[in-house]
């Protein structure tokens, strides 16, 4: 375990206290300095309105809505509720399947289908490949933010294989709209569950090699441990999803305690950040729980594949989307945590309101209380541990 | 604890405040008084019965009849029970109290409503718009908002 950093506690200078060898007073004001929204590290579009006294925060105004489209909008204006699932992937779209199962199970749930087994699995093993996908992405980028290149390309290297796989299901490498309401759009092709498990047994021994070359170097060590410290209540209150909560230590994961799907027939576990390297619920936690969950992961889709029953995909899927006049909360573990969609009908075809909760969009406003006292440079480093997609943001 | 025991128990705290419930529905809700959200929040978070720690949606709805709502979905993360709020205001005068004291996340999904719906929400600390431009006329959300043909001086395309 490394030492904690010492920053200087009372940071904010007073006047004259620094002088020139001439005796003259230098200004010792706060300063504004923007970062973004073209900054690189800040993972698409937000603006980060930074004030700093030195290389010290002293406060962060987050502001986004650069990338918004609208969805909320677009969704009540939409002909029927099947329409709105091609907006579903664009808001996350390093996770589709797991924005296309929100919704498909919160209209599900508003009218009550159940939907098959062979369903029920082929969604878990979606959702669970391109969890590891995006969470591929939120490790490789995180490399970059920290000054690693290579890693970032075995990532990308390893996520193409992913994206061979959801092709060969559905045609589509990103957006995928492949989960209906009721079921999904194709079965599963030939020869998918081969190659799926050969995609596990290539990408167990890739999760060391990353251990190896990156969760465990020293240098990334010393700029993610005891860096952007979010505690435990803290989390709560502010309701942080996913790794951000996990990786404050609480055991928490909807997958398992608000249950859907058919994730309690697998063996798999809750991986939690414990502050082996700093203090509980710093960068290197958050960044190590995606790391463990991708194992885990791993786990459910191996299961998966190997108890995966036949039957149709489609014999549940409605032939008019009608629900009853109601309104429902639904909550899933999307990648960045908790994923909910807020839906009401009028009984009419089209929804009444939609409301997207995305993870990204509450763990982002947590970074202002995360990040003041620190320095600049660590900003980088927690923006990068809260792994914000944009689109999800802004939606 | 079931709806119903909460419902029983806000009604003999706070009386008049809780206007309406429907407990029997898939997600059981209560509708509070508009001006007493932040006294009840703080109620249902911090009692040991209760303790709602973790606001997990808050939306906004218009409901097309002059009134618009904001819903509180609650979870407790010890209990593990939900209950949801509702709170509703006037168009004409969209006032509800802000519940960002209560629970942090509160803050940005209030400004959120607050730049779609226009709902005010009293005692707010930084009440700004969050997603749309600041100078952007109007609440998009709403069911009777029209899209301004000029924004800025530029035609809108659309």
């Amino acid at each position: 375990m490394s030492e904690p950093r010492v920053l200087p506690t009372d940071y904010v200078t007073k006047p004259g206290e620094f002088k020139t060898s001439t005796g003259k007073t230098l200004r010792t004001d706060e300063m504004i300095i923007n970062m973004g929204p073209q900054h690189p590290s800040t993972h698409g579009v937000l603006r980060l309105e930074v004030v700093l006294d030195g290389e010290i925060v002293v406060d962060v105004i987050p502001h986004i809505g650069y990338l918004h489209r609208c969805f909320e909008k677009h969704a009540e204006h939409m002909a029927n509720y099947q329409q709105v699932i091609p907006y579903v992937d664009r808001m996350d779209y390093l996770a589709s399947m797991n924005n296309d199962w929100g919704y498909a199970l919160a209209v599900e749930r508003l009218m009550k289908i159940e939907v098959p087994p062979r369903v029920e699995y082929i969604r878990v093993i979606m959702a669970e490949l391109n969890r590891i996908a995006s969470h591929l992405i939120a490790i490789g980028t995180y490399g970059i933010d920290m000054g690693a290149f290579t890693p970032f390309l075995w990532c990308f290297r390893d996520r193409e294989r992913i994206l061979d796989l959801f092709e060969m299901t559905c045609g589509a490498r990103l957006l995928y709209n492949y989960i209906w309401v009721g079921g999904v759009s194709h079965d599963l092709p030939l020869g998918f569950i081969d190659k799926a498990k050969d995609f596990c047994s290539y990408f167990r021994p890739k999760i060391k090699e990353l251990n190896d070359v990156l969760s465990y170097n020293e240098i990334f060590i010393k700029r993610t441990a005891h860096v952007g410290v979010l505690p435990k209540d803290v989390a709560i209150n502010y309701a942080c999803s996913g790794p951000m909560l996990r990786g404050s230590g609480v055991d928490w994961d909807l997958r398992r305690d608000d249950p859907y799907g058919v994730y309690d027939k697998f063996e798999w576990g809750v991986e939690i950040g414990k502050g082996e390297k700093g203090t509980v619920g710093d960068c290197w936690d958050r960044y190590m729980v995606r790391v463990r969950e991708m194992e885990q992961s791993l786990k459910i889709i191996e299961q998966a594949l190997a108890g995966i029953p036949e039957g149709n995909v489609q014999s549940a899927i409605p032939k008019r989307i009608r629900p009853e006049q109601g309104e429902i909360y639904v909550r899933t573990e999307s990648p960045r945590g908790e994923l909910g969609f807020f839906i009401m009908s009028d009984g009419t075809a089209s929804p009444y309101r939609v409301k997207a909760r995305s993870p990204a969009f509450v763990n982002l406003s947590v970074l202002p209380e995360i990040s003041r006292g620190g320095m600049l440079a660590d900003l980088v480093a927690i923006v990068g541990s809260v792994d914000i997609v944009l689109g999800e943001v802004d939606r | 604890m079931s709806p119903q025991e909460i419902f029983d128990n806000l009604k003999a705290k706070f009386g008049d405040a809780i206007i309406e419930s429907k407990l029997d529905a898939p997600q059981p809700w209560i509708r509070v008084a508009a001006d007493q959200t932040k006294e009840i929040s703080f109620f249902l978070r911090d009692e040991v019965p209760f303790q709602f720690d973790s606001l997990m949606c808050l939306s906004s709805v218009d409901y097309n009849d002059g009134n618009l709502g904001a819903l509180y979905h609650l979870f407790s993360m010890t209990h593990k029970h939900k209950i949801v709020l509702k709170s509703y205001c006037s168009k004409e005068n969209p006032h509800i109290q802000s519940v960002s004291a209560v629970w942090g996340t509160a803050n940005w999904h209030e400004r959120e409503a607050y730049d779609m719906m226009g709902i005010i929400f009293d005692e707010h600390p930084d009440l700004r718009r969050l997603l749309c431009p600041d100078d952007y006329p109007g609440y998009p959300l709403r069911k009777d908002f029209k899209v301004p043909e000029f924004y800025n001086g530029m035609k809108v395309p659309y």
